[in-house]
Formats: C-alpha cells, structure tokens, sequence
C-alpha cells in the first residue's frame, strides 16, 4: 500500500536516477539536469538530444512531472534547470531567496493553449470572458450559451501543471470551479473530450495537431475572440499565433539558479538559437518573439 | 551445548525479523505524526478538519480543508465494499462448498492472479471501458466518478477477500457441518446458518483485508474518478480521493511549507483510518470468534 501511495513520486525518482546513471560518462564530462514542465518536456528532450551529438561532453538529462515540480526542485537545489510553463509565484521566489537560490529566467519558446470541445457541440467560438466564467463555475449549462441542455462538464491540468496556473491566472483571474476533473496529464484531457458530449478543456495546441498541422478527429478547437478588436481567431493559424492575435498565448519558461555559467550557458544559448529556434518550431511550439529576445540577452550576455 | 547456543541465535534473530517491522510501522507513524503535526502552527484544527475547500495552490488565500477528500476516500471504498462483499464470499463459498475439486483447482489460481494486474492497467481500463460505460448506462456525459473507481477497487480487493474468506470456511470442522446435515438442514441451510457464522472472524479479517486494499489504493482512483476537489453529493460525482492528493501534489511542494506539512498531515489522517479500521475488525473477529 506505501508503494502505491508513493507511486507516482518513486517513478520519478526512479526515472531520474537511470537517466542520471546510464547517462554517467567518463571524466570531464558535464552534467546538466532539467526537471519540471509536461508541456515542455518532448520539446527540451529534442533540444538536448541535438545538442548532446554537438558537444559529446555535455551529458544532460530531462524529466517531467509539472511546472511546480521542476520550481521546487530548482528551490531544494536538485535541478540546473528548472522548465516551467508559468513564471514564478512572489512567494516561491521569497522562498528561493530564504535558501539562497537567486532565480532567473529565459523564455525559450512560445506556447498557444486551444480550447477543446466535443464535435458534436453547436458552438464555435468564445470570448475570453466567457471562458473564465465556464472554468470559475458561474456558468454551469451550456443552454446558457446557446448550446444543449448538458450540465457542463470542466477538464483542467492538476495544480502541479503550470498550463493549470497559467490558465487560472491569465483566463479564470479566479479559483477554478470546484468540479473541474484534474487529469494526470494533456492527453487524458484529449480522450476524456472525444467520449464527453458536454465536456470542454485546454491544452497545449502540439497535442491536437497531426503531422500536417491539422486538428486531429475527435475534439472541434474553438476559436477565441481577441479583447483588443473582437475579431475570433482559431489556435490552428500559425499567422495568428506569430502576430500574438489569437489571445491565449504564453512564454514557456526556463529557470536556473543565478545567471547560468559555463557548459549551462551555452546550452540554453542554443536553445534560442536560429537551429533551437527550428527545433521549437518543428514540435509544434512557437519561436520567441523580439521582446523576450531583448530580455533573454540580459540573462545570457 | 552446540545446540543450545544455535536455538537461542535462531530465537533471537525471530525476534530481531518481528521488531523490524514493529520498528518501521512506529518509524512511519512517528514520521508522519512529526511533519503533520506542523500544519497546525498555520491552520486551525477546525480548519483542517471541517473544511472542505482544499485549495493549496490558489488564485487569491490558500485553504487546506481535508472534509471532501475524507469523504471521497470513504465513498470510493464503502461503494467498492457494497460490491466486493457480496461477490466475493459469495465466490468463496462457492469454492469451499459447491465448487468440485476440479472446478477448484482452475479457478482459484485465476482469481489470485486477477491481484498481479498492475494498478495502472486497472486505471487504463477505467478510463477506457468502464467510464464510457458508466455514461452510457446511467445517461452521464462523462463516467470519470466515484462509481467508476469503487467498481475498480472491488475487482482490486476481490482477490484478497476470496483467498481469505475461502480460507476461512474451509477451516471450519466437519464435524459442524455433519451435526447440521444429522439435523435434517439441506445444505444451503447448513452453509447460511452454521458455515459462514463459524468462520464470520475469518470473513471479517478478509473484508478488512478488502477496506485496506481500497483505501490505500492510489493510481487507479487518480486515473479513473476525475479528481474534482468538491464535496461529493452521490456516487455520479466526480472524487478526489486522500491518495490521489498526496501523490498529485507531493511532488511539487517545497519542504518545510504549510502545503508540505498539509499533505504530511493527510498521509497521517490515512494512516489513522487504517489503523482505526484494523483495531475494530480485530475487536469484531474476537467478539465472533468460535469458542470450540
């Protein structure tokens, strides 16, 4: 029964410690931890694996497990970096400090979240309000917006995922309706809609993609109107995502203990390189914007 | 001489093996009781216990209320109890008393082996079979609820509570069931009235085998119940057990926070119900137990 309860944790444990010793090479070799955000964690494989063939000294090792969980492995010491789907909270920032880890960060990709539904659901489009009062639980039928007389039914991330804070802070601005289902990871979400008639959820656009960048069968992707002109943009438009209208947009982050030296550096140098840059993109995340570039050369200059 | 030095090692080393774990049941306890106690220097009892808003990650003031998740963990096991009871000394019956040897010897084995399927597997199979079936069945949208997660604890706990109560019935002296027959009882008669009330202590043992099993059961309930944090109303709503929390949330706590003694505080609470519902079975299986 411990085993059980301690499941989840001993396979990240376990994980982490064979990657970290089959990845064990002679001396002079550099290791590089990452731990932290799902949503980011095929994409920092991609990075590293690319970048271990270029430079046979570096040995790096990625795992997931959530945003919240790579900020509190960069807080105990336990990570070089820390991949977050969300920027740190005031306090885990405090706490930080407390055990003198000083926190800084480079955004090295860009992720847009798509709002799913069932096909079969006669509805196409939200405004940003909309949705944060379905997920806040003030709306509870969807005859509310037009749709059929079905209690809604929420899909979210669990709270150790930073696409759950991202969500609730920039779309929700409140606390989650309390019957909103937390799945283990994305694509659970993704199965739960195909089989949910009254079911709606968020997740990260690569997850309903196939490999011509279409939407994949099962769901119908929402359009979501943008608060500057009103105007409904779909997450399937690169376009729309690049020129930030299509409004759920967000910075994937990484965070390192202090401005990262050495072997670190040069990892997350390329990263945002022209070739990190394509790596991004081809995984079906976006490549960073020119104001984050600008603030990534402070950390990284 | 030779030999009585070795009988006193072996005696020993017996006793060393019985302590261990007596000295790693109070290391966890201790363990768990030392962090959760913690919790209580940033909430109030009352708090902890009587809410039912477990919020530790939140928008605006974190809460840590453990009510719904006690209450989802006891849904979850009483509703996998209402169905592996039931079926499961109805088998065991079936396989002490009706089943012919042959019979037996097939099915036993089958049954044990429905305990080696992995937890994970049974959760997969939840999401895939049984909640679709759930909603089409009870005309739901979705099938990620209590129901879906106390139909597969019961066929988690199935195993432990046949091979227990079979054993139990099968232990009962024949010359119990032959006073019964002499009486002129058929044998369902002698089954209801004399077999199964003199092995009670062993069914009860089994039962709470059962409880246990359900209770401390985590990956299944987190794949398969839709971890909603609100108060259950029925068995169609959908639960976040006290496992499931503890193994979604330990992971990203930093140490030393209220949210980490919280969760520390949890663990103990299980513990506690673990124990509370072991003391009573045992209290019970005594009360019951046959006085040959």
């Amino acid at each position: 029964m411990i085993s059980n309860t301690t499941f989840h944790y001993l396979v990240f444990t376990l994980s982490f410690v064979l990657l970290t010793t089959c990845s064990q090479r002679p001396e002079g070799v550099e290791n590089i931890l990452i731990k932290g955000s799902d949503t980011e964690v095929n994409l920092a494989l991609s990075l590293a694996e690319f970048y271990m063939d270029q430079e046979p000294k570096v040995s790096i090792a990625v795992t997931g497990g959530g945003s919240g969980m790579g900020i509190a492995a960069l807080i105990n010491g336990k990570t070089d970096i820390a991949n977050a789907s969300r920027p740190m909270k005031a306090a885990e920032i405090s706490l930080a400090q407390d055990r003198g880890i000083q926190p800084e960060a480079i955004v090295f990709a860009m992720d847009a979240l798509a709002i799913i539904v069932h096909p079969g659901l006669n509805i196409n489009q939200f405004t940003l309000d909309q949705l944060g009062a379905i997920f806040k639980g003030d709306l509870t039928n969807w005859s509310e917006l037009g749709g059929p007389n079905l209690a809604i039914s929420l899909y979210g991330r669990q709270s150790n995922s930073g696409t759950f804070v991202y969500f609730r802070d920039a779309i929700v601005k409140g606390e989650y309706s309390a019957q909103l289902k937390q799945m283990n990871g994305t694509a659970q979400i993704v199965e739960a809609i195909k089989t949910d008639p009254a079911g709606i959820g968020y997740v990260g656009v690569g997850y309903v993609l196939d490999k011509e960048r279409e939407a994949i069968v099962g769901v119908k992707v929402l359009d979501v109107l943008n608060k500057e002109n009103n105007i409904a943009f779909s997450p399937l438009e690169v376009e729309a995502i690049q020129r930030e209208d299509y409004p759920i947009v967000r910075p994937l982050f990484q965070y390192t203990n202090g401005k990262p030296k050495g072997q670190l550096k040069t990892f997350m140098r390329f990263c945002i390189s022209e070739k990190g840059q394509q790596i991004v993109g081809a995984n079906g995340y976006y490549p960073i914007s020119e104001v984050y570039r600008l603030q990534n050369k402070q950390i990284l200059e | 001489m030779m030999r009585k030095i070795s009988d006193r090692l072996i005696r020993y080393f017996f006793f060393l093996t019985a302590l261990l774990s007596v000295v790693v049941l109070l290391g966890i306890f201790g363990m768990l009781l030392w962090n959760g106690i913690k919790v209580f220097e940033s909430i109030s009892w009352t708090n902890f216990f009587f809410s039912s808003n477990w919020n530790p990650s939140a928008y605006g003031e974190p809460s840590y209320g453990i009510l719904a998740m006690l209450a989802s963990t006891l849904l979850v096991t009483i509703g996998a109890m209402l169905i592996a009871i039931p079926l499961g000394i109805g088998t065991a019956a079936f396989l002490s008393e009706v089943a012919t040897k042959q019979a037996k010897r097939i099915l036993k084995p089958i049954i044990e082996l429905l305990a080696a399927i992995p937890s994970v597997t049974i959760g997969f199979i939840g999401i895939v079979l049984i909640g679709p079936t759930i909603a089409n069945w009870f005309n739901l949208t979705s099938g990620l609820n209590a129901l879906n997660g106390a139909i597969l604890l019961a066929f988690m706990a199935l195993p432990t509570i046949i091979t227990v109560a079979e054993d139990a019935i099968s232990a009962v002296p024949a010359s119990f069931k032959e006073a019964s027959y002499a009486l002129g009882a058929n044998k369902w008669q002698t089954l209801i009235k004399v077999t199964i009330p003199a092995s009670l202590s062993g069914i009860i043992a089994a039962i709470i085998l059962g409880v246990g099993r359900a209770i401390g059961e985590t990956m299944t309930v987190l794949m398969a119940t839709g971890n909603a944090t609100a108060l259950p109303t029925g068995f169609f709503d959908p639960v976040r057990t006290m496992t499931a929390t503890i193994a979604i949330e330990l992971g990203e706590v930093p140490f030393g926070t209220t949210h980490y003694y919280a969760l520390f505080a949890v663990g103990a609470v299980l513990f506690l119900l673990s124990l509370a519902t072991n003391i009573i079975a045992e209290r019970i299986a005594n009360q019951y137990r046959y006085k040959i």
